[in-house]
């Protein structure tokens, strides 16, 4: 056993959890943005951007892969922009797991923002405003605060999807050691190779987590029920 | 201080044409749920936009349709007492009132402190809105709304969350609180109560439409609908037939009354308040003639604790529409159902109506 874990390349997890950190990071202030200027639109408009938002959490990640690949790759206008001008290259690299593992993880962080939102009581806002309190300021102050519970357990979310993200990360950033194999890249390459000691292994640890970031979740949500009987 | 407001707000099934002018600085508007009187408040704050109109606060225009002034809520220096108060849940007590304080950064603490005397809210400064009491939620609302200083006051029904106990000693509260302030206020309500106590002017408001606005007692004396007098709470009407100028038949009682007041051709039907009727034995001596006397059945009765309500109707008409009479309870002599009596229906208490 410890011959075995001495032989394990610890890379993967460390390139996971990074990823998956990064991701969130960025799909926590973008989703929260979205979140606050969705609410701000009309029925109408509302539902045709929620729409939009929502989808890579619908699709397969390999068609968010796929058009992920499409916008980045070196012989398309942005990503030969972007190679050409700044030296960013996306695809088959770190910042491909992060991109693709941020795009995936993003609408899980939108849609629980939003509904926390939408359970803020219209009348604290108003108030907020007769009261002669800017919109930011309410915003930050009374409406952050009063939804803190619903952004928690979606950040919670996002972490966990965007660490075991697989489809759209291997299409984008390729399996590469050391550099873009996360956990799950490692699980599939490792199987389809016939080693199915690491691969079992991976998936113990991957399992654990999630483990955790679920109970987790339950922990901080469950909190308001506290002193409550249920039926 | 002074307001102006005359707005239009149209809705699928609802308009709302609103005209407000003050002549006085307590203004009231009194409506069922559903007539539109929050929504002009509302509409007064900023929280909504009418479609067409003009409001005018303390002589700024913050809102003129014509002209394209629409100035955001935090502009207009209204104070707005929600019906459930809206207290930050988040924020303490201290903070909530901070968070209506505008001036200069340095001085808020220390007037923070000061409404929170004036409000008697001493001790309860680090507490959170929902381990307040309800009165101490209403105080810590009007110390947040009050320390802004705000032009013009709106009060969105603001018993209605209370029990009963609690309200007299929280609208006494509330008189005392309100009684140096300069601004104008409106107070919204359902609550002939509320409205009487608290308005020196009044407007009736019904689906979206004012059915009549003036001096609050003068609209209680002579309402001038039938739907206004329904809602200042007269729950006696009757259609009539006009015999002469102080003559009428009351068609639905089946008696003729005699009043005080002259009845005109548009004058359809007339009213009495429960209250007003009055035993031909404790008629004052001065009243003589037998006018407006009748003999009347009790067909129910019932008690609340400190008063008698009877529904007594025309003795010898079983077709006629029963009439509600309340009095004081004096505990010796409760009228028993189907005991016929005398009552004195006061010539100058019968209210005519269009």
């Amino acid at each position: 056993m410890t011959e075995f874990l001495a032989e394990i390349d610890w890379s993967p997890l460390w390139i996971s959890l990074k990823t998956g950190f990064i991701a969130t990071v960025i799909a926590f202030f973008l989703g929260i943005f979205c979140a606050r200027k969705v609410m701000k639109l009309s029925v109408t408009a509302r539902g045709v951007l929620d729409g939009l938002l929502t989808m890579p959490l619908v699709l397969p990640p390999t068609v968010a892969g796929f058009c992920l690949l499409l916008l980045f790759s070196l012989k398309r206008p942005l990503g030969s922009f972007l190679f050409e001008n700044f030296d960013i290259k996306i695809v088959q690299t770190w910042k491909g797991c992060v991109i693709a593992a941020a795009v995936i993880a993003f609408p899980l962080m939108y849609r629980n923002a939003r509904a926390a939102f939408e359970q803020v009581d219209v009348n604290f806002l108003y108030a907020g405003q007769t009261l002669g309190m800017s919109d930011r300021e309410i915003f930050w102050k009374v409406i952050i605060p009063s939804a803190a519970p619903g952004i928690a357990s979606g950040t919670v979310l996002a972490f966990a999807r965007a660490m075991g993200e697989y489809g759209a990360t291997s299409m984008l950033a390729g399996n590469i050691l050391g550099k873009t194999r996360t956990v799950s890249v490692a699980i599939a390459a490792e199987t389809a190779a016939g080693n199915y000691g690491t691969a079992g292994f991976w998936t113990v640890v991957i399992v654990l987590i999630s483990f955790v970031i679920v109970a987790l979740i339950n922990i901080i949500s469950g909190k308001g029920m506290k002193g409550r009987r249920w039926l | 201080m002074s307001l102006y407001v005359d707005i239009e707000k149209n809705f699928r099934d609802f308009s709302l044409r609103v005209k407000l002018t003050d002549a006085s600085s307590s203004m009231g508007i009194l409506g069922a749920s559903g007539s539109g009187k929050s929504m002009t408040l509302r509409c007064i704050a900023g929280i909504e936009t009418p479609d067409k109109g003009k409001i005018v606060i303390n002589g700024k225009t913050v809102f003129d349709s014509e002209k394209g002034i629409n100035e955001k809520p935090q502009k207009r220096k209204v104070g707005y007492l929600f019906q459930n108060y809206a207290l930050f849940p988040t924020m303490t007590v201290e903070k909530n009132i901070g968070c209506g304080f505008r001036g200069k950064k340095g001085e808020r603490d220390k007037k923070v402190e000061e409404y929170i005397r004036r409000y008697h809210l001493e001790g309860l400064e680090k507490r959170y809105p929902h381990q307040l009491s309800g009165g101490q939620q209403q105080r810590a609302a009007l110390a947040r709304m009050m320390i802004g200083e705000p032009d013009a006051i709106l009060l969105d029904e603001p018993f209605s969350a209370l029990d009963s106990y609690l309200k007299d000693v929280l609208q006494r509260d509330m008189k005392e609180f309100l009684k140096d302030y300069k601004g104008d206020m409106v107070l919204v309500t359902h609550s002939r109560e509320e409205a009487f106590q608290f308005c020196r002017e009044l407007t009736l408001l019904k689906d979206g439409r004012i059915l009549v606005s003036g001096e609050t007692r003068s609209i209680f004396d002579d309402p001038g609908s039938v739907e206004a007098a329904r809602l200042t709470g007269c729950k006696n009407i009757t259609e009539i037939q006009r015999l002469d100028s102080h003559h009428i038949y009351a068609k639905d009682w089946k008696m003729i009354l005699s009043t005080e007041k002259e009845v005109l051709p548009c004058h359809t039907h007339a009213a009495i308040r429960g209250h007003w009727l009055t035993e031909e034995k404790n008629i004052p001596s001065y009243i003589n003639g037998g006018e407006n006397i009748i003999s009347m059945d009790v067909i129910e009765e019932s008690e609340t604790p400190f008063e008698e309500q009877y529904l007594i109707r025309r003795k010898e008409e079983p077709e006629a529409l029963p009439i509600w009479w309340m009095r004081a309870k004096k505990s010796t002599d409760f009228h028993e159902k189907s005991v016929p009596c005398r009552i004195y229906f006061p010539p100058e208490k019968i209210m005519l109506l269009q």
